[in-house]
């Protein structure tokens, strides 16, 4: 274990661990309301904010965290009044984000693709003290949002509709859902990079579903799966000189086919076992019958 | 202030794109009343109620909830939704529980769930008899589990309306039988009703008032239209003989 005497690697390990929580615990939000690849479209958008940074020598890290809020919200705003045409929107926003940040870092004095490079694919060892500080005040809103909120996010993305007869404030939450993403990826991005960072949002949640039955028990399963992704993958890239986030996102794949291959036959065991305890009374669903009249002559 | 009615619709008109489907309803829903909204497809109804809750903006005419106007209403304790089932579901598994918990919000400050509310929670699924299933995930359930899901979200919170957008479509003849017996639970302790149907069917014992509509218009307003003999039995096709064999023929006076 001497890799933890470096200090980069304790910070690169902090922030691997950190990652490894928030992403899947607002990922699985977002596969709830089936915006798996909003994540991705944040990640685009990052980059014009990444690209600012370099440009005006601040922090590329707030400088993302301030634009890819920015874009998450204007995106929210798409999918509210959008409707239609909503689509064409969103990729315009996502396609926009990311000639920008080239566009930006090629301007910056002394910048160039490969600054870019890091932010994209991820780059571990370049973790720097302020990162990690603000990684940390970052990921902490994270887990405020997505435990402290989450009865309530639960009921906004299972049934919208619902949720607002319930007199919760759904617009208010969903702005927040979008927000706390867009801060996901900032978090995520000097880990496994702004392309891959949706990888780690959706497929530890996909992976947990193959295990459990309930939402709650997903939740717990993926930010585990998560947090074990993340931490071997940085370890792995100490040794053998890989890419985190292509490590990283790699293994959670492989634990999704692992988890998938292993849960077949528990469904099966489980399904056959639901049909046995099915009582010989109870009558099947095949046996209901028509009972939709054409409608016109009802109450003439 | 007893007497106000808990819904009144008046002169209310909502489009649909560009396309009206209210043109102008009037519906009032007393308090401890039970009312069916009858109607072709597309005749407007599930708008009707949509707009009701606010999930269809009203373009004229003005919406009450409890003497209040729709708009400025926050009291969303005191209402029940029970929507349309559809077959899409989230994209995470969830526990019956979970599902019915998420009706219990209302009721909850900051989303805080006390042993109460875990209590109400038990009592909703125990009302629906679907509390062997608690911890079963949804996705488990047949179409008439899940709608008896749907309701007892909808009870949870203990509301004194209950709005619902066809809460038998697709469901087993032994769970409507239950939604049904659930229903006159609600309606004995006071329950106000308003539900959108497309025939009376097991319902029609609790039926104070029938509204019709057709193309956006109350087509009529009364006693619901009762169905006897085959006409009451769910799978009812509608086949209306007018000139039954031996029947007299009409006589119109004029004749005879």
């Amino acid at each position: 274990m001497y890799f933890l005497n470096y200090a980069f690697m304790q910070r690169a390990l902090l922030a691997a661990v950190l990652v490894g929580i928030t992403a899947p615990a607002i990922g699985i939000y977002l596969v709830q309301r089936r915006q798996a690849l909003m994540g991705d479209g944040i990640g685009h958008v990052a980059m014009t904010g990444v690209g600012l940074g370099f440009l005006l020598s601040t922090s590329p890290v707030w400088m993302a965290t301030a634009v890819s809020v920015l874009g998450a919200v204007l995106m929210e705003l798409i999918r509210w009044y959008g409707r239609t045409r909503g689509d064409i929107a969103l990729a315009m926003l996502f396609y926009g984000g990311m000639a920008g940040g080239v566009m930006l870092i090629n301007l910056a004095p002394g910048g160039s693709n490969a600054n870019l490079m890091s932010y994209l694919f991820g780059s571990l060892s370049t973790v720097s003290g302020s990162d990690v500080t603000a990684i940390c005040v970052l990921a902490a809103f994270v887990l405020l949002v997505t435990l402290g909120l989450r009865r309530q996010l639960f009921a906004v993305s299972q049934d919208e509709e619902f949720a607002r007869v319930t007199g919760l404030p759904v617009r208010t939450l969903n702005l927040l859902t979008a927000v706390t993403a867009a801060v996901t990826v900032t978090v995520a991005m000097r880990v496994v990079g702004l392309l891959l960072v949706s990888a780690l949002m959706v497929v530890p949640v996909a992976a947990a579903q193959q295990l459990s039955r309930s939402f709650t028990v997903t939740f717990v399963i993926a930010v585990a799966i998560g947090v074990a992704v993340t931490v071997s993958g940085t370890i792995t890239s100490y040794y053998q000189d890989v890419p985190p986030g292509a490590t990283i996102v790699l293994l959670t794949i492989a634990a999704f086919l692992a988890l998938t291959a292993l849960a077949t036959p528990l469904a099966r065991r489980r399904a056959r076992a639901a049909a046995a305890a099915q009582p010989a009374g109870d009558p099947a669903e095949c046996a209901i019958p028509a009972a939709r009249g054409t409608g016109e002559e009802v109450g003439v | 202030m007893t007497n106000e009615p808990v819904i009144a619709l008046r002169g209310v008109t909502a489009e649909l794109g560009a396309r009206p489907v209210l043109r102008g309803i009037d519906l009032t829903v007393g308090r401890g009343e039970v009312v069916a909204l009858l109607g072709a497809n597309g005749s407007g109804k599930s708008t009707a109620i949509r707009a009701v809750i606010g999930q269809v903006p009203v373009s004229g005419g003005t919406v009450e909830l409890f003497g209040t106007p729709r708009r400025s209403f926050r009291d969303w304790a005191r209402v029940g939704y029970v929507p349309q089932r559809t077959t899409a579901a989230g994209g995470v598994p969830a526990t019956v529980t979970e599902i019915v918990s998420a009706g219990r919000l209302s009721r909850t400050r900051f989303g805080l769930f006390r042993r109460s509310d875990r209590e109400a929670v038990r009592r909703a699924l125990e009302l629906v008899g679907m509390a062997d299933r608690a911890k079963d995930s949804v996705d488990a359930l047949s179409g008439g589990q899940h709608q008896r899901v749907l309701i007892a979200r909808a009870l949870v919170a203990e509301p004194e309306l209950l709005i619902m957008d066809e809460p038998m479509a697709g469901v087993d003849l032994a769970s409507q039988e239950i939604l049904a017996r659930t229903l006159e639970q609600q309606v004995e302790a006071g329950a106000t009703v308003l539900l959108v149907l497309h025939e009376l069917g097991p319902l029609e014992p609790l039926i104070d008032r029938a509204v019709v509509l057709r193309d956006g218009c109350v087509l009529h307003d009364g006693p619901p239209p009762r169905a006897v003999g085959q006409h009451a039995l769910p799978g009812h096709d509608h086949v209306h003989p007018h000139a039954p064999a031996g029947a007299e023929p009409i006589r119109t006076g004029l004749l005879s």
